[in-house]
């Protein structure tokens, strides 16, 4: 027998256009963990999903323990125990644990033995890997976490001997995380093999023996992790050495623009998510808001820029109070003076199957700037946007092009030269080179510290724990709604910060 | 399983629908051939009936009337992402407001009457969308389960009306008393002999302004780009400050005036008094009209001139080809709301392979051009 | 009112109710696979001609149930054609079905039989008729209990007995069968089964199948069973109204049963109310009560009684690609 668990070799993928994978090779030892880095949009998680059967490669061949398989669907490869734990679970929610854990590999046509064997089972696995669950639990009444551990329990009772994860600790408390490090430790004890796809650096070399970066869909390097530096790692993702400090000069904060009082926010189910939480933000600095995603950022974005509505507390922009209740609060944070760029553009800050011109206006459909009384002057919306393609340098420069066919890049663009070009007091940004090509990700760095040096108040929010400490001037840590420390970002470590993310070693933010 | 590129805006806009409605046509043959009769007679039939004399052509334009308001109707609230299947419950209660107008305006001048019942069969029409509006915007219910609830709550509504309110004392039949002065409209006929006894009347007149201002309304105003947001992503639509709610409610009223309108052409249009299930289907036919039509203005009222022949040959068809009723009709409608609207995945990709061989074989015959 | 009165408004409540249940779980199955079905009153129509004309021209009723089921599984498919494997809109799709049903079975009706759209009127022995339960006679005479026995449960065609068997069965199969859990599964979360490396595809063609084989045998029941011909329009909007029943029951079988016998009993009571001035209220007017399903369905949904909530992958093709 092969020592080599996988083996894929020249696997090659294509999506219409985009070259996702591109002539992969890969090996994987039995009874370690193999990590696999590289970029959103590298082609990560299309291999695994070929290996997985969910998708079927162009050409190329897979071996599994030595012997090549044509995988046609998911369920074949669970016969040759190649389970998958994906990134967004595939579990029902209404469901209890058991009920999904059973779905798909029921051995009976009644579901009574098969239950039966499975309890059985799941109690035998929960004593094995320390993965204990309450089988009659229904899903969406759970934690994420154990969420989690319902989706390695399914592969688990499949009779998984390679399990994929990708990006599992997305998600995740750093408790929550560390908790599944040792349980695929012990999986790791037990002779499994597993599969480990992230974009934290910091993972690959806390667990896993050997990795494989890949690049825009080839795979550019297999190494022992113990060989390797994170900074090694790094440059081979982005294929140049990386600039990780963004050249600005020192912030010169003038009064408060922004000031949020004892902020009360709740998601859709009437969950708090935002539990109180103050903070100043002023004219000429960046403040950045860090955090494990989850833990109420989302919400703390939506309510400040008048989505959602908050509970209790005070959103005061410039000396005045906002009003923002209602589903039409964004209409009058913006008339106040705030911009907002949505964490997520595709799902918030765009329609995609408008043209260009109509997404540069989105929001501010009713300014007299396009039109008067209730007509839309299309041609003035037309020329702006044009003029503003062309100092954003998006492309291509068709105002009538559907921004479905734009670049991720070029479609932050289109949401950022709408928001700053209405020269805003306050610059409320999420996330805002998610899924950017790197060119992109420096030219939009540069537009956010220009926005500071031109004297706005600007609050971001980033889970790129290097993008909050290369811009923001001053660092807030957000861990389960609420600030639980502040820091400096010429001196605070990676790992201070990192404790205050955890919820550990709290101190409180000053306002 | 490769990403294919998407039709040119041409062939998407009427190439596409064209040869939906020819697949729908052929099957339609299928049917007319399977009752024994000869399909291209009846097509001659059909389109000699509708267009072939001025009566005909007169009653296929004021069929047609009826359906570019429900087709619009449709439209209107297909743009804010709204299935509003209750046009014909809506079309139906308006014929309150229009009747009323009618009758007691009756000793006054149809100048008079028009705008005052334009503005009723619009307020009752919508008010009837508005209720599913608000349930869906307020309390999360399906406006297309609640539009279908409302046809049937219409219609037992209206049944009470004119058996128990309505009709005159002494009346057997269900329908309402009469109008015979200024509550008649106006017809064409009174000033073109051309039109026979057609009851097109002055109503034509407005369904093509509604035209004309929809058309504005969706691609003009600010409204109408907030609603295309809506019907879009809306989430990108709260982002934008536009509020959901209201604007779902404002858009089922708008969508249910316009069905109202309905009930002006036929109420003192045609009937001259409200009658028992006077929007007969019109309402149903306005999701053909509207899907055929891609809810845009100019397609709509080319498929509602498309479906108003169908109905006025659907009648000539009936006299020269007894076995070929008006059902006919029905099922092509049935066969073109198929393929233009459930079945459209299955002519496009062959189509978009067509064009993308084409495209691929132009690009060979034109080489070392600059890129795109 | 007295004994008589009451078992014969309850028979006639459950004559009623049968064609509703039978349409109601058909929606069941459909729905609960995450493909919405408006199309239940076109199966039905369809059928219920398809029952007759068959079971007039053979002389054989078990062939016109059997063809009234083909046709309404062959309309299923239609529908399972245009939203499963064409993804395309759901409720579009039902309207077409619906109309297409309306307008073929009076076109064909006309030119096949030249009665007016009618089929041929069945005779006795054509159609299924009520079934005598054992002892139902001899039993006739115990107080009470004898006339609930012979007037209220025997003495029903075999579809009534068949569409109240139906709910324990559908309940079983959803609830205790590996079927079920996957078609429960199909309708929540496609790509839950999908990963689990069942075909979401294969499972909901299979759902909806059941849906038009149940949509044909409530469709046979109105023309060859309960009627003894096809009339015009003849289910007269009984689709809807199981539609409505099912979201009144939200979309689980065991209420289905209880939300079709109020729909059932309300249209029994309604012939009845005609005219008869009731305490308190007075003259209830007829039409008030047709509506009365279709006004609680609206008060249920806009969330004043409980909340109706139902399959959450409902009306959404599946794609693989997200």
């Amino acid at each position: 027998m092969t020592p080599w668990a996988i083996e894929l070799i020249g696997i090659n993928k294509r999506f219409g256009e985009v070259h996702a994978n591109k002539d992969i090779d890969l090996k994987v030892k039995r009874g370690t963990i193999h990590g696999i880095v590289g970029e959103n949009g590298a082609g990560k998680s299309t291999l695994m999903s070929i290996l997985y059967g969910f998708y079927t490669a162009d050409s190329g061949q897979i071996l599994v323990n030595g012997t090549p398989h044509a995988i046609t669907d998911s369920r074949h490869a669970l016969q040759l125990g190649i389970g998958m734990v994906h990134q967004h679970f595939t579990l029902v929610d209404n469901f209890s644990i058991l009920e999904n854990v059973v779905l798909g590999v029921e051995h009976s046509p009644l579901l009574a033995p098969t239950f039966a064997k499975a309890r059985a089972e799941l109690k035998r696995l929960a004593s094995e890997y320390s993965l204990d669950v309450d089988p009659g639990a229904i899903v969406e009444d759970v934690s994420v976490g154990l969420q989690q551990r319902v989706e390695i329990l399914k592969a688990l009772y499949r009779g998984a001997e390679v399990l994929i994860l990708d990006e599992p600790t997305g998600v995740l408390t750093p408790a929550e995380a560390d908790h599944l490090f040792r349980v695929l430790r012990v999986l790791r004890e037990q002779g499994k093999t597993i599969i480990l796809i992230t974009h934290k650096l910091r993972e690959i070399m806390a667990i896993t023996d050997s990795v494989s970066v890949m690049r825009q869909g080839e795979m550019v390097a297999t190494l022992e992790t113990a060989g390797t530096s994170p900074e090694e790692l790094a440059e081979l993702m982005v294929g140049r050495r990386v600039l990780l400090r963004v050249e600005k000069g020192p912030a010169n904060p003038g009064k408060v623009l922004l000031e949020v009082v004892d902020l009360v926010v709740t998601d859709d189910l009437k969950v708090p998510r935002v539990k109180g939480i103050n903070f100043k933000v002023r004219a000429g600095e960046i403040v950045g808001i860090a955090g494990v995603a989850g833990n109420g950022q989302s919400e703390l974005l939506e309510a400040v820029s008048g989505i959602r509505d908050q509970k209790s507390g005070d959103v005061v922009l410039n000396g005045s109070k906002l009003s923002l209740e209602g589903d039409d609060g964004a209409a009058r944070a913006r008339l106040a003076g705030l911009a907002h760029v949505p964490e997520d553009r595709q799902r918030m800050g765009l329609v995609i199957n408008f043209e260009e011109w109509e997404n540069s206006i989105l929001g501010y459909q009713d300014d007299p700037a396009y039109g008067k009384g209730v007509l839309l002057d299309i041609d003035a919306a037309r020329r702006q946007a044009a003029e503003r393609m062309e100092k954003f340098d998006i492309r291509p420069t068709n105002v009538r092009l559907k921004t479905a066919n734009f670049s991720g890049g070029n479609q932050q663009k289109i949401v950022l030269a709408r928001e700053m070009e209405r020269d805003p007091l306050v610059l409320v940004v999420g996330q805002p080179t998610r899924g950017v090509d790197i060119g992109a990700v420096e030219f939009i760095h540069n537009q956010i510290i220009k926005m500071r040096d031109a004297g706005k108040a600007i609050l971001l929010v980033s889970v790129e724990l290097d993008e909050i400490r290369s811009l923001s001037d001053r660092i807030l840590v957000m861990f389960d709604g609420k600030i639980v420390g502040e820091a400096d970002p010429a001196t605070a470590t990676e790992g201070e910060l990192g404790l205050m993310m955890a919820g550990i070693g709290t101190k409180e933010a000053a306002p | 399983m490769s990403v294919r590129r998407p039709l040119p805006r041409w062939a998407d806009v009427a190439l596409l629908p064209l040869l939906n409605l020819l697949l729908a046509l052929i099957i339609s043959g299928a049917v007319v051939m399977l009752i024994g009769q000869n399909p291209l007679d009846a097509l001659r039939i059909i389109t000699y009936g509708a267009f072939g004399y001025g009566e005909g052509f007169g009653y296929t334009l004021h069929f047609a009337t009826n359906f570019v308001f429900t087709g619009l109707a449709v439209a209107v609230a297909a743009h804010a992402g709204l299935f509003n299947i209750g046009a014909e419950g809506q079309a139906y209660v308006a014929g309150i407001g229009a009747i009323l107008v009618g009758l007691t305006m009756d000793q006054t001048h149809w100048l008079l009457v028009l705008p005052l019942a334009i503005i009723a069969s619009a307020a009752i029409g919508g008010f009837w969308a508005l209720i599913p509006g608000y349930l869906q915007a307020k309390r999360g219910s399906h406006v297309v389960i609640t539009t279908i609830m409302f046809n049937f709550i219409a219609s037992a509504l209206m049944v009470y009306l004119l058996t128990r309110v309505l009709k005159p004392v002494g009346q057997m039949d269900p329908t309402s008393a009469a109008v015979t002065g200024a509550g008649k409209l106006p017809q064409l006929r009174d000033f073109m002999s051309f039109f026979g006894y057609a009851p097109l009347n002055i109503t034509i007149f407005i369904a093509i302004a509604a035209l004309i201002l929809v058309y504005v309304l969706i691609w003009h105003t600010r409204l109408g780009f907030a609603m295309r947001t809506l019907g879009h992503n809306p989430v990108a639509s709260s982002y934008a400050g536009i509020s959901n709610s209201r604007l779902i409610m404002i858009t089922m009223t708008i969508s249910g005036a316009l069905a109202g309108m309905v009930a002006v052409n036929q109420v003192l249009g045609v009937q001259a008094r409200l009658q028992l299930d006077f929007p007969s289907g019109y309402g149903f036919v306005g999701i053909a009209v509207a899907l055929m039509g891609r809810n845009h203005p100019i397609g709509i009222a080319l498929s509602a001139m498309l479906f108003g022949a169908l109905y006025q040959g659907g009648l000539e068809l009936q006299f020269s080809m007894p076995a070929i009723t008006r059902d006919m009709i029905v099922v092509i409608q049935a066969l073109v709301i198929l393929f233009t609207g459930a079945m459209e995945g299955l002519l496009r990709p062959g189509l978009e392979s067509a064009f993308m061989l084409y495209g691929a074989r132009q690009k060979a015959a034109a080489p070392a051009g600059p890129g795109s | 009112m007295d004994l008589d009165t009451i078992i014969s408004v309850l028979a006639a409540t459950l004559r009623l109710t049968t064609p509703l249940l039978l349409a109601c779980l058909a929606g069941l199955y459909s729905e609960r696979s995450g493909i919405f079905d408006i199309g239940l009153e076109g199966k039905m129509l369809a059928a219920a001609f398809a029952a007759a004309a068959m079971a007039a021209v053979t002389g054989n009723m078990w062939a016109g149930l059997l063809v009234g089921i083909l046709v309404s599984i062959g309309m299923s498919m239609i529908h399972a054609v245009a939203s499963i494997s064409l993804k395309g809109n759901q409720i579009i799709s039902g309207v077409a079905i619906n109309f297409l049903a309306a307008g073929l079975t009076t076109l064909l009706g006309l030119t096949w039989f030249h009665q007016g759209g009618r089929t041929p009127a069945l005779a006795e022995g054509g159609r299924f008729l009520g079934l005598d339960l054992p002892f139902a006679f001899e039993l006739k005479s115990v107080p009470v209990l004898g006339p609930i026995y012979d007037g209220l449960i025997s003495g029903h065609n075999l579809f009534v007995y068949l569409a109240f068997l139906a709910v324990p069965l559908t309940a079983w199969v959803l609830y205790r069968t590996r079927f079920g859990l996957r078609l429960r599964a199909v309708g929540e979360n496609p790509k839950a089964v999908d990963t689990a490396g069942i075909s979401v595809v294969k499972l909901r063609y299979q759902a909806l199948l059941i849906t038009g084989l149940l949509c044909g045998v409530a469709g046979a029941y109105f023309s060859i069973a309960q009627g003894s011909g096809f009339g015009n329009n003849m289910t007269g909007g009984r689709g809807y109204i199981a539609l409505a029943a099912l979201i009144f029951a939200k979309w689980r079988p065991v209420p289905a049963m209880f939300a079709c016998l109020l729909f059932g009993f309300l249209d029994a009571v309604q012939i009845r109310l005609q005219g008869v001035d009731l305490p308190l209220v007075g003259q209830v007017p007829v039409q008030a009560i047709q509506a009365l399903p279709y006004v609680l369905t609206v008060v249920l949904l806009a969330g004043f009684i409980g909340k109706a909530v139902g399959p959450k992958a409902g009306g959404v093709p599946y794609t693989k690609e997200n």
